[in-house]
């Protein structure tokens, strides 16, 4: 561990934590650009996120009269835990500080502490849609947490270690291995990821109809910067997940050791990984239909069955062979 | 300090907790006394309690003495060891919280018609039962100490005796409790049977054959895990731990369920000492039966002290998931893991004690201000008891296992233990943990939503009723009774190296090996098996999440802020997608919240719903959830029960010459067995 303590380490903790709030409006906006290609429509400019969320930013904010405190803290801690949690994921090098100071329980752990504050604000005022959101956050919340947690102890199991650093330094050792257990898991992480970041077919983000809203009908009431922040941790959680399939599942590329070489190859890297996997994001919600709400358990249990098959199939078969 | 004087400061509270009985029999004629004395005596108790428990945890020995009481052959048999010194503190944090929250509390039954005399001398005897136990060296005393204990809880349980329900529960109670003492007494009879007498020490020395040794522990899991409300044992626990006044909840979910984990760690960890893996295995299985039947049916209440008393099943079933994986873990020879899985089960039930007692805390001050106790008639209490809010919060975030707060890291810790599976040589168990880690992961995030259900309803949105729009703040008593477990949760979340350092003590003592490494890399760093294998760093966890927090809101409310150029915050009505202004009767109802989860885990429960159209053209919803336990266990045996009393009634002729006749058989059968 005490190898990863050290200043320039902390250095290009830092500087990675910021390139994930950067980086989080482009990834958003090149998928809404890929769909709308893909849609025959020309589609808002890459750079619409950063505009939508300076604009936000810049507007005033309107409480309802019904908020608690709890309602305008709930931005701030939803934005810095969805960051926390980014910070803890390799994105450019791994070794990181970041790494040891959270491991991925941990990772699981913040999200899951964003998600409560973000139904719990919801809540807040006391409005129907509100307390549906929120309703339907947490069911789905309560299905895909497991299996997330499932799919990546497969991973840490084959490490024998829970940083993820170590994870995946552990897969680039054994080289271009075909594992079964890693294909279940990576099949129950896409899954989990695409249930958690809110896209077609669990949640439509882009819907306009309150009635099968999730994520947005717990952000209905906010406003200005605090929809700002909110969105803004929404597009870091789409660029965790991005990452964490990219970087774990395939992690060629990623820098080890702290130089500039290893840093920009590490960037081009990442940034070529998360251009495919948001192309095949928008070709997903392009070819397929938002579900019913209740067909959303089934989906998400598929994604706990693929990650415990890949758990078991990893202690049955892996271990000792 | 000495480990006398630890054991001096462990008498103490006994005494204290002895004498706040005894001056409870004054409140019949000065009602104040047991607000004035009484409990800030029990308070004192716990203090005591308190500071045995950490001196005895320091010092790492264990002290051993005899009362001049008890039987003539077999005087009472005392110790003060690390385990018992870690029970101790347990229960010492959450009896100095009621200290500090009973007088206010209590001052609301003076002037009701129920005895205070009870209330007071009983909540002493109950204290001082638990402590007892704790202390107990010899089999004898611990049977006296477990049911002073159980009866006086049981009076407690009953206090409000005018409502039906509440008899009838408080009878339950008492039933289970006793047929799990006879359990718990015929462990330690299989134990005495092959040893030399009835204190520990001989009790630990005997040579089992390995069939009566399976015997011990299943009279010990069944007797102790009936006490700890394990499913599927668990139906007294629901109906009785709400209906005690809560601070008295806060107790008994809180601290005396932690002394049935004591009692089987005692005879199993301690006494018998040698385990084969199957015991692992069933203990693991109902570990993770309990802890997600627990929390389903908790999501499933309206009445938050009942969803409190269910979520207290799930807790039960986490921590005896740890105890579980050490089984398994020291029955294949894997003692450093074994220890591991052990500190994470002694780490949650302290946990456990502080997040639980703390919510029953704030649960008594919800319904000593509003006299309301279903979630479906809360609603904006945050505003209203901002102090009692903000430490429920802390409850809801802790128990959900929510960095930085304390329910985190026990079950990190377990979650640690149960990845290091892949070293057990055998592939069935290779394949039964991850499975049991699968439970216990969906478990944790069920209660998130089950507790986001809870704060959410009562806390959050507006009042349902009138009377909890009246709603003020407690007295503040009250609330520096919760707030002392807030700040402990947080304490026990932030540093959870020192925590477990303390801890350590436990397994040196019980098993022989501790966790050494988990503490090499500094106070900062939690590594429980070896920095490589996983570190977690709780107060740089708390310090990022604080430090980000303020800075982006500071910079955003002041730094960007300057110069706009309209008001920064408007306050206005509820936007709501611009339909009418929300009532509070539009809100989301505690059902409303479960209906999903509900509809997806519906077949574990029996659950009646209809909807009516009245008379008056209004429509009318029911919905009554059961247990299905009733149904597969209690139902039947109460039905053998009265269909023998049936038969066996026909031996009541009223004759006298026919019942002597009777006894005079029954006494020539028993001299026949004899000889």
């Amino acid at each position: 561990m005490d190898h990863y303590l050290t200043l320039p380490g902390w250095g290009i903790a830092f500087v990675q934590s910021f390139l994930y709030i950067a980086l989080a409006p482009l990834l958003v906006g090149w998928v809404r650009k890929v769909k709308a290609r893909l849609q025959n429509r020309r589609g808002a400019p890459l750079l619409q996120a950063y505009r939508d969320l300076y604009k936000l930013l810049a507007k005033e904010v309107r409480v309802a009269h019904t908020a608690s405190p709890l309602f305008r803290a709930a931005p701030y801690i939803v934005f810095t835990a969805t960051w926390m949690a980014a910070a803890t994921v390799p994105l450019l090098v791994v070794d990181l500080p970041t790494a040891a100071i959270a491991d991925i329980i941990v990772l699981v752990g913040l999200l899951a502490l964003a998600r409560v504050f973000l139904a719990l604000a919801g809540m807040d005022v006391g409005t129907a849609f509100g307390g549906m959101g929120a309703s339907r956050e947490m069911m789905i919340g309560a299905l895909a947490e497991p299996a997330m947690l499932m799919a990546v102890f497969t991973l840490t199991m084959t490490a024998h270690s829970t940083n993820l650093s170590s994870v995946i330094d552990q897969h680039l050792a054994d080289g271009f291995m075909l594992r079964p257990s890693y294909l279940f898991a990576l099949g129950g992480l896409v899954l989990v990821a695409i249930a958690e970041t809110g896209r077609i077919p669990v949640d439509n983000p882009t819907t306009h109809l309150e009635l099968t809203m999730i994520h947005e009908a717990m952000l209905l009431e906010y406003s200005g910067r605090h929809l700002a922040m909110m969105e803004w941790a929404a597009q870091i959680k789409l660029l965790l997940y991005g990452t964490l399939i990219a970087n774990v599942f395939l992690p060629w590329g990623i820098g080890r050791g702290v130089s500039a070489a290893a840093l920009g190859l590490g960037l081009a890297a990442v940034l070529a990984k998360l251009a495919v996997l948001g192309v095949a994001l928008a070709v997903g919600e392009t070819v397929l239909a938002k579900m019913r709400i209740f067909r959303a358990p089934a989906f998400l249990n598929l994604a706990l069955l693929l990650s415990l098959l890949g758990l078991l199939s990893h202690v049955i078969l892996e271990v000792g062979a | 300090m000495t480990m006398e004087t630890a054991l001096a400061l462990a008498g103490l509270a006994v005494v204290l907790a002895l004498t706040s009985a005894a001056v409870s029999l004054l409140a019949k004629r000065v009602p104040a006394t047991l607000r004035t004395v009484a409990t800030p005596l029990l308070g004192l108790a716990g203090l005591a309690a308190l500071a045995a428990g950490l001196a005895a945890l320091v010092l790492g020995g264990s002290i051993q003495t005899t009362l001049p009481l008890g039987l003539p052959w077999l005087p009472w048999h005392i110790r003060l060891d690390a385990l018992a010194g870690f029970f101790l503190l347990l229960i010492g944090v959450v009896t100095c919280a009621v200290g500090l929250y009973g007088p206010a509390y209590v001052r609301g039954f003076e002037h009701s018609e129920d005895s205070l005399t009870a209330l007071g001398g009983f909540s002493g005897l109950f204290v001082t039962g638990m402590l007892m136990v704790v202390l107990a060296d010899d089999a004898f005393l611990f049977m006296v100490a477990w049911e002073l204990m159980s009866l006086s809880s049981y009076f407690l349980v009953a206090y409000h005796h005018e409502h039906g329900a509440n008899r009838r529960a408080a009878f339950l109670y008492l039933l289970m409790a006793h047929v799990g003492g006879l359990m718990i007494l015929l462990a330690y009879g299989v134990l005495a049977a092959f040893g030399t007498g009835f204190s520990f020490n001989e009790l630990r020395v005997a040579q089992l054959p390995p069939m009566w040794a399976g015997v011990a522990f299943t009279l010990a899991f069944v007797g102790f895990g009936m006490k700890a409300g394990l499913v599927p044992l668990h139906a007294w626990l629901p109906a009785a731990h709400p209906v005690a006044p809560s601070h008295i909840s806060a107790l008994m979910s809180g601290v005396m369920l932690k002394v049935a984990v004591y009692g089987f760690i005692r005879v199993v960890f301690d006494l018998i000492g040698e385990f084969p893996w199957q015991w692992g295995v069933a203990v693991l299985s109902i570990g993770s039966v309990s802890a997600l039947y627990g929390v389903l049916a908790a999501m499933m209440q309206s009445d938050l002290k009942r969803l409190l008393a269910y979520s207290s099943v799930e807790n039960l079933g986490i921590i005896f998931i740890g105890l579980g994986l050490s089984l398994l873990f020291l029955s294949t020879g894997f003692r450093a893991l074994g220890a591991l899985a052990f500190v994470a089960a002694l780490y949650h039930c302290l946990n456990h004690a502080v997040f639980k007692g703390l919510l029953f805390l704030g649960a008594g001050a919800i319904l000593h201000s509003t006299h309301e106790r279903d979630l479906d008639q809360m609603g904006g209490l945050l505003r209203r008891k901002p102090w009692t809010g903000l430490f429920f919060l802390v409850g809801v975030l802790s128990i959900s296992a929510l960095p930085p707060f304390n329910g985190f890291v026990s079950e990190w810790l377990t979650f640690q233990a149960a990845l290091q599976a892949w070293q057990l040589e055998s592939g069935v168990l290779r394949s039964i943990v991850p499975i049991v880690s699968a439970v216990l992961a969906l478990t944790g995030a069920l209660v998130a939503a089950t507790f986001v259900k809870v704060y959410g309803v009562a806390f959050l949105g507006q009042a349902r009723s009138r009377h909890v729009r009246r709603a003020r703040r407690g007295p503040w008593g009250m609330q520096a009774g919760q707030g002392w477990l807030a700040v402990l949760c947080l304490l026990l979340g932030a540093f959870p190296t020192w925590a477990i350092q303390l801890i350590d003590a436990v397994p040196r003592e019980v098993l022989g090996s501790g966790l050494p490494q988990a503490g090499t890399h500094g106070w900062l760093w939690l590594t429980p098996v070896s920095a490589q294998t996983a570190s977690y760093s709780g107060p740089l966890v708390v310090l990022m999440l604080a430090g980000i927090g303020l800075t982006a809101f500071w910079g955003l409310n002041h730094l960007w802020a300057r110069g706009a150029p309209v008001r920064w915050v408007r306050r206005g009505d509820a936007w709501d997608c611009g339909f009418a202004p929300p009532s509070p009767r539009m809100q989301y109802t505690a059902t409303a919240f479960a209906q999903p989860i509900r509809r997806i885990f519906g077949l574990l429960f029996t659950i009646d719903e209809s909807v009516t159209e009245q008379e008056d053209g209004t429509t009318r919803h029911r919905l009554k959830i059961g247990d299905r336990f009733w149904g597969w266990l209690y139902l039947p045996i109460a039905d053998a029960v009265e269909s023998a009393a049936k038969r066996v009634v026909r031996l009541q002729s009223g004759s006298v010459r026919v019942y002597l006749g009777w006894t005079l058989a029954t006494l020539v059968g028993l001299l026949w067995i004899i000889t």
